[in-house]
């Protein structure tokens, strides 16, 4: 126990005093979100994450968002198990024709007004898949999208300043 | 090096028992290492399988290939003992194709065998499990996605159906229930399918529905360049971009007779280390955190996103896509760089020492890891486990110390392993290969030399073959080309070591309660786009 606390103390709090230069940029990022999410959704956005056949590249920069670095839910972002619970979804992958079904009924199991991000340069064109036999290629050829957020995989600051592109 | 002199023996069981075996000179295949390439007559195909389980080969990968223009088709199967791989073939008719199956003989081959019966419509007979397996609802039973009539673009419905009528094993009895899993999870995840019959919280039975996130990759690769499979492969799976573009380029530089610069194979090696030491704090933040010990989680997901953001910095992407491309790297090293990436070990090294005291001595960690999620020494070996999950219960193989390639040929690789097969053992065998993999870069730093990072390359003969077998993190991933015309693609076919630890899951769960199946799941961490292809 004594060790946990220790390093726990010694770790500080990584989140605000940061050293990379990025992190400036991550900070006034994330204020500009938390107001427009403050205005647009009376304090909270709550996130549905739905891979559709994505490579699970841009599922690692999504976890990454929750790291005590970015830290999303300070911001009032924080995502759920359910569709039922959310505001948003972010879909990620080209959709695979064996989620097309899956990721229709998630959309219809989301409660209106609702809000559909596509992640990653897959989901926004199809990137490296295309359309094909197994691939309905971008999530736009099968639900309605918002708001895309380019990048293979984008990073998490990409997907903060698109998550803003959707306030905006 | 291994000992070779087991295969004059086997030869010598085989033709004993009538099974006659021709070896083919493949000369671009041998020049990356210990294989070989034996063909068989189809009536000999399971009948080997039984000699060569005899003999203690390992049963590695299968694939089929169609020759163009409705031509036969090649089937294959890959097998390996002390690090040496035998790349079996046999070749049958367009017209109803059949195989007496191995899967009988190998378990390990089981979804193989499916994938190939879905892509080719080459039935295996005498299979114990007939069900479609990669095919869901996007094509019909007729129709085989890898036959070289059947169009890229296939012939879909506007929307597809799901796949409603798997016919899942089924449980009866007072107390008995079901429940299904999937394919969209609760938690930021790929998709896929669980179901579970339980009695209380008790696992009786569970059973993977996979494929759900099939793109095609194998069909969508032919006609491509090398260039373009390089970045394909880094696709196959997200977390093993390096590993699997490192594989593919490497059956290429095969086919195509290229030799890479010992610096871009130092180069490589470094990144696949970053790459293992990167998921495996992932990882090992998750296991803690599903069994809700947050300190782990934030101390380790801290330490994982410091080490991407070196790999931003001075590779100029934090996962480490498209550095591996054919012939060599993409991205170079300077003398500072390689000095500050010697720093960041030192600092992880330490870090890590503290946050792991903190984590062995927690009793509450303990009663949660250990004994769960127990994987015996025997089916390990029956599904032929790899990686982590195979080094916690006895598999103790690693292709960089097994079948060493370049850079691995040069250092001394020190194989992690556990014993207890327990979610415990999955945990602590990642954590002594960060440390193995730490030493590792530290050995390819200072071996680093001025010189080129890419070879030039060269256009294959229309045919040539190569196949790549590369440690990644996961463990042993096999990859196999074969070019057309023109530098083309015609051929494709990745082995993900997810492909063979999945199945370990559907064993480890059983007598377990239903709420520590997700961190029995991290534990074994199996990719499904790898597996989904």
């Amino acid at each position: 126990m004594l060790n946990i606390i220790k390093k726990i103390f010694t770790t500080g709090v990584v989140t605000e005093p940061v050293k990379f230069p990025t992190d400036n940029e991550l900070e006034q990022l994330g204020i500009t979100l938390k107001q427009r999410i403050d205005k647009k959704f009376n304090g909270s956005i709550a996130i549905r994450q739905v891979d559709a056949g994505s490579c699970n590249g841009c599922e690692l920069e999504i976890h990454a968002l929750n790291n005590p670095y970015y830290d999303i839910e300070r911001f009032g972002i924080h995502f759920v198990a359910s569709p039922r619970h959310a505001d948003v979804l972010l879909v990620t992958g080209p959709v695979s024709r064996h989620m097309q079904t899956a990721l229709l009924r998630t959309y219809d199991a989301t409660p209106n007004p609702k809000w559909v991000v596509a992640v990653g340069d897959c989901a926004a064109c199809g990137g490296e898949f295309g359309v094909s036999y197994a691939s309905c290629g971008a999530v736009s050829n099968v639900i309605p999208v918002d708001v895309t957020i380019p990048g293979c995989p984008p990073t998490p600051l990409a997907l903060m300043k698109g998550l803003l592109g959707l306030m905006g | 090096m291994s000992d070779t002199n087991w295969t004059n023996e086997f030869l010598a069981l085989l033709g004993i028992a009538g099974i006659t075996v021709e070896p083919i000179h493949v000369p671009s295949m041998v020049q990356g290492g210990q294989k070989i390439l034996w063909q068989v007559d189809s009536d000999d195909w399971q009948r080997f399988s039984q000699y060569a389980k005899a003999q203690g080969l390992r049963w590695v990968a299968g694939w089929a290939e169609q020759v163009p223009g409705k031509g036969p088709f090649f089937v294959n199967a890959c097998f390996e003992k002390q690090g040496l791989y035998i790349l079996l073939r046999t070749i049958i008719g367009e017209q109803k194709p059949q195989l007496l199956t191995q899967a009988n003989v190998y378990p390990a081959a089981n979804r193989s065998e499916r994938h190939t019966q879905d892509m080719f419509g080459i039935h295996f007979v005498g299979h114990e499990d007939n069900r479609r397996w990669t095919r869901h609802q996007a094509w019909d039973k007729h129709s085989h996605p890898l036959r070289k009539d059947f169009p890229v673009q296939g012939s879909p419905e506007t929307v597809t159906p799901p796949d409603m009528d798997y016919p899942f094993i089924k449980a009866h009895g007072a107390g008995v229930y079901e429940i299904p899993v999937g394919p969209v999870h609760a938690g930021i995840i790929e998709p896929g399918h669980f179901r579970f019959q339980a009695v209380g919280e008790l696992i009786l039975n569970l059973e993977e529905r996979l494929g759900y996130v099939h793109k095609g990759i194998e069909k969508i690769a032919e006609g491509r360049t090398p260039e373009s499979l390089a970045r394909l492969a880094g696709r196959v799976s997200g977390d093993t971009t390096v590993g699997h573009a490192w594989a593919a380029c490497m059956a290429m530089e095969q086919a195509a007779s290229v030799t890479i610069p010992p610096r871009a194979a130092l180069l490589r090696g470094i990144y696949a280390e970053r790459e293992r030491i990167a998921n495996h704090l992932g990882d090992m933040g998750a296991i803690c955190n599903d069994v809700a010990f947050t300190f782990a989680q934030m101390q380790f997901t801290r330490l994982r996103e410091v080490w991407l953001r070196t790999n931003a910095k001075v590779f100029g992407h934090r996962l480490l896509m498209d550095s591996i491309v054919p012939g060599g790297v993409a991205n170079d090293l300077t003398h500072e760089d390689s000095n500050s990436i010697r720093q960041e070990l030192a600092v992880l090294r330490k870090e890590l020492s503290e946050v792991v005291n903190a984590v062995d001595l927690n009793s509450s960690l303990e009663d949660r890891l250990y004994t769960a999620g127990f994987l015996s020494q025997e089916l390990a070996a029956a599904f032929g486990a790899l990686g982590y999950v195979g080094r916690a219960s006895g598999q103790h193989f690693d292709a960089r110390h097994d079948a060493a390639y370049p850079p691995y040929d040069q250092v001394k690789v020190k194989v992690a392993t556990e014993n207890q097969g327990d979610i415990a053992s999955r945990f602590w065998v990642r954590h002594k290969e960060i440390n193995a993999s730490l030493k590792l870069i530290e050995h390819f730093l200072q071996q680093l030399e001025p010189g080129d990072i890419v070879s030039p390359w060269q256009t294959p003969k229309s045919g040539s073959e190569g196949l790549g077998i590369v440690e990644g993190w996961r463990g042993e991933i096999v990859t196999f080309v074969r070019f057309d015309d023109h530098n083309q693609i015609a051929r494709f076919y990745p082995r993900d070591p997810s492909q063979l630890n999945w199945p370990t899951l559907e064993k480890l769960v059983l007598n377990n309660i239903v709420p520590d199946f997700p961190v029995c799941n991290k534990s074994v961490n199996g990719s499904y786009s790898g597996n989904d292809l």
